[in-house]
């Protein structure tokens, strides 16, 4: 069940996230807003995973806010992440779905019938006894998703969801990325694969060296390129 | 106990003294273990996931007193437990209970430091899965504790081993008295003094027999273990 709050929109102001010695975001300014999904494209070392674990909340700016729904320091109660290579608890696929719904505080007594609608959902019925560290990586990543949808979540990050799978697993990720979306989930992802992001995206954002270079509705973006970058991304050339 | 019987003869036989002493040791070193568990396991996950001033050297002291000498241990037990100690008054001196309590100063540091180290490493493992999901403080040590099970396993049969093994200072806070506070190892140490090294070897090879035993039943039940969680 939904609450009534919600950590959409969220918004970056003037956002810097400093590493050791190299800035990884650089005055970020954007606000995600509910809708269709929004992916995120760029280099190695753009900043898309630092911008997505900072929009999650697991980074604090070094400089700028983000805020969550309007507020500032907001729990992930409403918003999950599933990583580019899940870490998944030495139990059953079940087992974990279970962690993941007393974490998010769903009453015992729901999570049954819940973890069969998950498992369901992703494509893994008749795996529930199944030892989730022996999954193959697409059944890995995709237990990883249906344990972020167990926090019935407002905005779901997705880092590079599909890297390193082929083809098959990647087309059945993507299903499920587009079964969460038409649900009304927001879906915020990065990815390195343009033809993934004209596949998913509703709109695109462009980062390089830790700025947002393009951000623009999907169509646009990939028909119409404002920047030198975008355009040099959408055409394929090596953007360094 | 027959001083010159043949090992064998002894086991076989099923002298009741040394089942006895078998009994006794396998009780004091198993109860070491069990409440060297529950002290170190937590004090482990503890340091291993909060951050705090001095932390490294708690890391190394920990990491130091694995090797304590048993003796010393032995000796300060016993200061402690001597009439005119502290702690004379409760009057544990020479008791099995005494030596539960020096072997646990002796075991409780191994079963920190290893847990330490096996907790930590899981850590970096599920650091952003359970921040993901919102998982506190307490939540994190149990789910790890958890995690790390079948590495804690391992942590404990180290512990056990060194209990198992261990002669100084339970000979002197338990004084190795015939039928009360007698283990396999103290008698050993006894029958070896006196000469009587069949029945040194006899009781040296059920220790060891033991000790492979329950490094045996502990493996399997690991191994079983794995397969079922992956």
């Amino acid at each position: 069940m939904r609450a009534a709050s919600s950590d959409l929109p969220i918004r970056f102001d003037a956002v810097t996230v400093r590493g050791d010695a190299v800035i990884m975001l650089d005055r970020v300014s954007v606000q995600i807003e509910a809708g269709a999904p929004t992916v995120l494209v760029g280099p190695n070392g753009s900043g898309k995973t630092t911008f997505l674990r900072t929009a999650m909340g697991l980074i604090a700016p070094s400089a700028g806010r983000v805020t969550w729904g309007g507020a500032e320091s907001a729990p992930p109660l409403r918003r999950a992440f599933v990583f580019q290579r899940p870490a998944m608890l030495r139990r059953s696929a079940q087992g974990n779905l279970r962690y993941a719904l007393a974490a998010a505080r769903v009453p015992r007594v729901r999570h049954d019938a819940r973890i069969e609608e998950l498992l369901a959902l992703v494509g893994l019925d008749g795996f529930e006894r199944r030892p989730a560290r022996r999954l193959s990586g697409g059944e890995q990543q995709r237990l990883a998703l249906a344990r972020g949808l167990a926090r019935d979540p407002d905005v779901l990050f997705l880092d590079e969801p599909t890297a390193s799978l082929d083809p098959a697993a990647t087309k059945a990720i993507e299903d499920i990325i587009r079964a969460i979306a038409a649900s009304g989930i927001k879906v915020v992802m990065s990815t390195h694969d343009l033809g993934e992001a004209k596949r998913l995206a509703g709109e695109i954002v462009l980062l390089h060296r830790g700025r947002i270079v393009e951000r623009a509705p999907a169509a646009d973006f990939l028909g119409a390129p404002r920047t030198g970058e975008a355009r040099a991304f959408v055409a394929g050339e090596l953007l360094v | 106990m027959q001083s010159d019987a043949s090992a064998l003869d002894l086991i076989l036989s099923g002298d009741p003294a040394l089942y006895a002493i078998v009994r006794l040791s396998l009780i004091v070193s198993l109860s070491a273990v069990a409440i060297s568990a529950v002290i170190g396991i937590p004090f482990g996950a503890l340091v291993a996931l909060t951050r705090f001033r001095g932390r490294e050297g708690v890391i190394v002291l920990l990491n130091t007193l694995m090797g304590l000498p048993p003796v010393v241990v032995g000796l300060a037990v016993y200061l402690a437990l001597s009439r005119s100690g502290p702690l004379g008054s409760l009057g544990l001196l020479f008791t099995p209970a005494a030596m539960v309590v020096a072997q646990t100063i002796l075991v409780t540091p191994i079963i920190a430091a290893l847990a330490r180290q096996a907790i930590e490493d899981l850590w970096q493992e599920y650091c952003d899965e359970l921040t993901a999901m919102n998982v506190g403080p307490l939540g994190r040590v149990a789910t790890l504790i958890l995690e790390a099970r079948f590495s804690l396993v391992v942590t404990l049969l180290a512990g056990f081993g060194r209990a198992a093994a261990e002669v100084g200072a339970i000979i002197i806070v338990g004084g190795n008295i015939q039928g009360y506070t007698r283990t396999m190892t103290t008698a050993i140490a006894l029958e070896t003094s006196k000469g009587d090294l069949p029945l040194a070897l006899g009781l040296g090879a059920v220790l060891i027999a033991i000790v492979i035993a329950v490094n045996a039943l502990v493996w399997f039940a690991r191994r079983a273990g794995e397969n079922f969680a992956g």
